[in-house]
């Protein structure tokens, strides 16, 4: 094969989403560290300014990218998959310990992340595994090592470096596996989980109105039935045995109420054995009529259960804080002062922000220091509170634009490496916007990850960066390929 | 890979991109756009707002002598949360001069909700108010590194010129919950008149305040002003008040009471401006000032002589013979005598009322007023009553009893001076036909005869010293009066109140006390030069000795001055009262006291041994 240098189709769109970011990012730097009391225009003492020095690096480093051999990356993945992973497990051991988690590591002035690396070691070595000829992403066997590349870097992150948030990040891969076939039913059971969690969680304390038990599973446990409900009236073959069902359920809150006004009813317990009755009858009439489907519902119905005992099972053997964290999203405690603090106050900075914002520089909630973390993490308060609502939407446009490119760059890949890689950045990248506006904006738990190209910080800025032109480098040799 | 099965999920992904952003864009929406009460939380978090008080406004006698200024004064402030949690409490206890248990208990108060229902332990909550310049200096010098927590606030105190007329002027005190509830000017600190003419003028002299808006950041530091101080408001000082009062009056009235129970008021006729208000026992104002203002308000609440009642205004009297001169002026108008009328006195012997006097018979109006006769002025008041005899159910008594109230009324008698600035008047007593009849169980069933008391001022009248001075003044002016008042800007000129008598009746009972004083009960006081007209009053009552009493005026051709003096339980009223108001009128009159032995001897003299002196 001759190699063919000539093709360069770089996609200048991307590249210049990109600038505006960084551009974009630097100005809310500015922004959220600029002091009322500062006097010389530049002194590295100040993180804009230093920001400055680490976005040069990053466009250093962006070109220097653009120059490699896209053969290289393919090539190459699993070594530096290994290479990284070796690094990650070094890292808990020679990393001091800021903010209760061993993950950087300070070589002479520069601090790195070996997490921002892993994920697009991991990235390229999952791409890599399943551009194999014959990979089947349905088939279990073929799954199974994706997942475990994978589930390794985040293990190793979560457990020893005590690093969640970058852990959680690999989630975001799911994405990415449904695209390449991946059966649905594993975002939807996802969806699921998360609803019931919240369903759980968000009510578990709050009475019901009639009989004992909280509306915490009696709310899940009505949602299950109307699933059930809605299954068996779209069952071509037996619509009517919904509305048995339904009956029978009715019948069994009704019985209930009644036998309240004497003796008092866990009316929570008889909403689990209503579920309990409709999966036994599912499970009968799938048995009588041969038809497998209802028997998956009842599955369901009865994992549901299960689920949502162990949510709040889980819930307890959480941390504290991480409980806290998660109850004051689910707004089931206010804690303004404690674990809320942090959201209060960004809720407050973006709240105040109104339609055009209080300028660059004027905003006093990040100014006077209310939002902590206003140029790493909650960065995004700063856009909200000196730019308003018009500059939150300019920037989360920007994002979203991005995001829809890389996901036309990605499908446009003549192989399957560059598209898996390109799903990966597009999943990482979404997975980081979604929870990092989101916590800012309190509907999401405290998750302490940055927002690409926005977070002051040469590590995140120079990883997103790598990621993204590796992506953009494949994409402009798409002509060279096949 | 064109013709890959799964080529459609790119949507999918896609869409949910989509529907994750555009969910949080409402949510921003609704942040940033409907929800309003976050812009307010940032400007509680980032503004404080910090009073900057008004100057209060400045007291002036009425020959320009200040008497009410401002002195500076210190209030400690401290915001709970920035206070350092290692310690340095020792350093402040010993700094502040309190000991370990009083910060204690300061503390636990301001953390009292329900007794400091502004509490938020990210603002400044008073510790210790109105401390002065040497309290704080130390505290000042390192308040910023040693006392975290702690700052000072600028306050402005009363301080006076002379330690006289605590009751005229009044003093401050901090506002309560229920002046915050009803004006909402204030706020919690604040001061505000309490009483006398700080309370009446208390919307011009505490002038407006002003606001510094402040940068706070989330350690609760100030760090600067908000837009430079843009929005900030200068107070406003408040207005400078000229008094009536002649402060070497003031001083004179308030050092011959010394030692008595009583009061004084002089008044200038001709525009009823008060010259002097003194009301003994009195206090030096500046006790009720700043720390010691509570301790200090204690004992004289504590105190039987009741020093805090103004008495001048709030004490009510039964006039006895000071009452003729406004009852000869109504019997004359009523036809009840005529000026050359004369009735016989048989002296101690007269019947049903007596005469305290030895003088010649049949006694006419000049001489009954000049010798004090009680048998003439009840003959003269049962003939003014009695003018169309009792008629069907004493209607014609009652229709002429009406008029006799409503023309003494006019002199300022028995109701308070509502166009006035004075404070807490009381309002005196002249009963009405309604009360003799509930008291008397019936319309007919009282006469003149029941009510003879009246006519030499012993009955149910009641006058407050304000009162019956008021009434000097309108037989001094001729028939009518000025409401009297302190303000001197205040012009009540163009308000004035015509008695209901005749013109032509004032000069009899003008000539009458001249009388007094040339050759009646007032004659030892006479100032040589000077015409004066007086009248004296010995007022028996059930607390000891009579009241001493007297009201005058000088001099005779156009009166300067009016003054009416009480002094509680002391004896005849020319042994006290009449040579007060004689001293009064010569100081007014000549601006100064020839008889110095005179107002030794009555300024050193002690008619009440309860009587405390309260200075400093």
């Amino acid at each position: 094969m001759l190699e063919q240098r000539t093709k360069y189709a770089i996609d200048w769109i991307t590249v210049c989403l990109y600038l505006v970011l960084v551009v974009c990012g630097w100005v809310s730097v500015y922004g959220a560290s600029y002091n009322y009391d500062q006097t010389d225009l530049f002194n590295f003492d100040y993180r804009w300014c230093k920001q400055m020095v680490w976005i040069a690096g990053a466009l250093v480093l962006g070109a220097a990218t653009m120059l490699i051999d896209w053969r290289f990356f393919e090539r190459f993945s699993y070594l530096f998959y290994a290479l990284v992973l070796l690094v990650l497990i070094v890292t808990p051991f020679v990393a001091p310990e800021i903010k209760g988690s061993r993950s950087w590591i300070t070589i002479g002035p520069v601090s790195i992340q070996p997490a921002e690396l892993a994920k697009i070691a991991t990235a390229m070595a999952i791409a890599k595994f399943m551009n194999q000829y014959g990979y089947k992403v349905n088939s279990l066997k073929d799954l199974i090592v994706p997942f475990i590349m994978l589930a390794v870097p985040m293990f190793i992150i979560m457990v020893p470096q005590q690093e969640t948030g970058s852990a959680l990040v690999f989630a975001a891969l799911v994405l990415m596996f449904y695209r390449e076939g991946m059966t649905p039913v594993i975002l939807l059971l996802g969806v699921a989980a998360v609803a019931f969690f919240v369903i759980t969680i968000a009510f578990g304390d709050s009475p019901l109105p009639l009989g004992g038990g909280t509306w915490g599973i009696t709310a899940s446990m009505l949602l299950v039935l109307l699933v059930i409900f809605v299954f068996m009236l779209n069952n071509e073959r037996a619509p009517k045995h919904a509305f048995i069902i339904a009956g029978i359920s009715a019948g069994l809150f009704a019985v209930a109420l009644v036998v309240n006004i004497w003796l008092p009813v866990r009316i929570d317990y008889v909403s689990i054995g209503a579920v309990v009755t409709a999966a036994i009858y599912l499970i009968l009439y799938s048995l009588s009529h041969n038809h497998r489907n209802p028997l998956w519902v009842a599955l369901f119905a009865v994992g549901v259960i299960f689920y949502s005992f162990s949510a709040n099972m889980l819930m307890d053997h959480l941390q504290p804080h991480q409980r806290n964290r998660i109850k004051v999203t689910l707004g089931v405690t206010e804690d303004p002062v404690g674990q809320g603090y942090n959201v209060n106050q960004a809720k407050i900075a973006i709240g105040s922000g109104g339609l055009t914002g209080k300028g660059l520089g004027g905003g006093t909630q990040t100014k006077l220091k209310y939002v902590p973390e206003q140029d790493t993490d909650f960065i995004f308060c700063t856009v909200g509170e000196e730019h308003g609502f018009l500059g939150a939407l300019f920037v989360l446009s920007l994002y979203l634009i991005l995001l829809l490119r890389l996901v036309f760059m990605a499908e446009r890949q003549r192989d399957n490496y560059s598209r898996i890689y390109g799903y990966c950045v597009a999943s990482y990248l979404f997975f980081h916007l979604a929870i990092n506006v989101g916590m800012v904006i309190g509907i999401v738990p405290v998750i302490g990850i940055p927002l690409p190209f926005f977070s002051y910080g040469g590590s995140s800025l120079w990883s997103f960066t790598l990621m993204l032109f590796i992506f953009i480098r494949l994409d402009s040799a798409r002509m060279d390929r096949l | 890979m064109i013709n890959d099965a799964n080529y459609y999920r790119h949507g999918v992904v896609m869409w949910i991109f989509i529907l994750v952003v555009s969910g949080y864009l409402c949510r921003l929406f609704y942040l940033q756009i409907i929800e309003d009460k976050y812009r307010r939380q940032a400007e509680s978090n980032a503004l404080v707002h910090r009073t900057k008080y008004a100057p209060r406004g400045l007291m002036y006698d009425r020959n320009g002598v200040l008497l009410v200024y401002n002195q500076p004064a210190y209030d400690v402030v401290v915001t709970i949360n920035e206070m350092s949690k290692t310690g340095g409490t020792a350093s402040v206890c010993r700094t502040l001069g309190i000991d370990w248990a009083q910060y204690e208990e300061r503390m636990s108060e301001i953390k009292d909700v329900n007794r400091n229902r502004g509490y938020s332990k990210y603002t400044p909550q008073i510790f210790m108010t109105q401390l002065s310049m040497e309290d704080i200096a130390e505290l000042q010098e390192n308040i910023h590194y040693k006392y975290p927590g702690f700052a000072i606030q600028h306050r402005t105190l009363r301080d006076y010129t002379y330690p006289n007329a605590a009751q005229v002027l009044g003093s401050i005190g901090e506002v309560s919950q229920t002046d915050i509830d009803r004006d909402n000017y204030y706020a919690r600190g604040d001061y505000a008149g309490r009483d006398g003419l700080e309370y009446t003028y208390e919307q011009d002299l505490r002038g407006e305040k002003g606001v510094e808006i402040l940068l706070r950041n989330s350690r609760g530091r100030i760090v600067g002003n908000y837009e430079n101080g843009a929005y900030d408001v200068e107070p406003k000082a408040g207005s400078n008040i000229t008094l009536t009062i002649d402060v070497k009056l003031q001083i004179l009235a308030e050092s011959l009471l010394k030692g008595k129970i009583g009061s004084v008021v002089a008044i200038e006729p001709k525009t009823g401006e008060i010259l002097a208000l003194a009301s003994s026992p009195t206090w030096n104002p500046s006790l009720l000032v700043g720390r010691k203002r509570s301790q200090n308000y204690d004992i004289l609440v504590h105190d039987p002589t009741k020093p805090l009642m103004n008495r001048a205004l709030q004490a009510q009297y039964s006039p006895g013979s000071t009452f003729k001169t406004v009852q000869a002026c109504v019997a004359l108008q009523l036809g009840g005598i005529t000026p050359d009328r004369t009735f016989p006195c048989s002296g101690p012997g007269s019947q049903p009322i007596k005469c305290t006097h030895h003088h010649g018979s049949p006694v006419s109006l000049l001489n009954a007023i000049e010798q004090s006769c009680n048998p003439y002025f009840w003959l003269a008041y049962k003939n003014t009553l009695e003018k169309n005899g009792y008629g069907k159910d004493n209607a014609n008594f009652r229709e002429q009893y009406n008029r006799w109230r409503d023309c003494v009324m006019s002199f300022g008698i028995g109701h308070k001076f509502e166009d006035s600035d004075l404070y807490q008047q009381s309002r005196g007593s002249i009963p009405s036909t309604d009360l003799y009849d509930k008291w008397y169980r019936g319309t007919a069933s009282w006469n003149s005869m029941t009510i003879r008391s009246n006519s030499i001022g012993q009955g149910e009248v009641q006058i407050t010293p304000l009162q019956i001075a008021n009434a000097a003044a309108t037989i001094a002016n001729g028939g009518y009066f000025i409401s009297p008042h302190l303000n001197k800007a205040d012009s009540m000129l163009n308000r004035r109140h015509d008695a209901k008598v005749d013109k032509r009746y004032f000069p009899y009972v003008q000539e009458g006390m001249w009388r007094v004083f040339e050759y009646g009960t007032g004659r030892h006081y006479k100032i040589p030069g000077i015409s004066m007209c007086g009248k004296t009053g010995t007022v028996d009552n059930n607390h000891g000795r009579p009241h001493s009493l007297f009201i005058g005026f000088a001099p005779k051709e156009s009166p300067k001055i009016a003054v009416a003096v009480v002094v509680e339980n002391s004896g005849f009223g020319a042994t006290w009262a009449a040579p007060i108001a004689s001293l009064m009128m010569e100081q007014y009159l000549t601006d100064t006291i020839a008889r110095t032995d005179l107002k030794q001897r009555i300024s050193t003299s002690v008619t009440n041994t309860n009587v405390k002196t309260y200075n400093q």
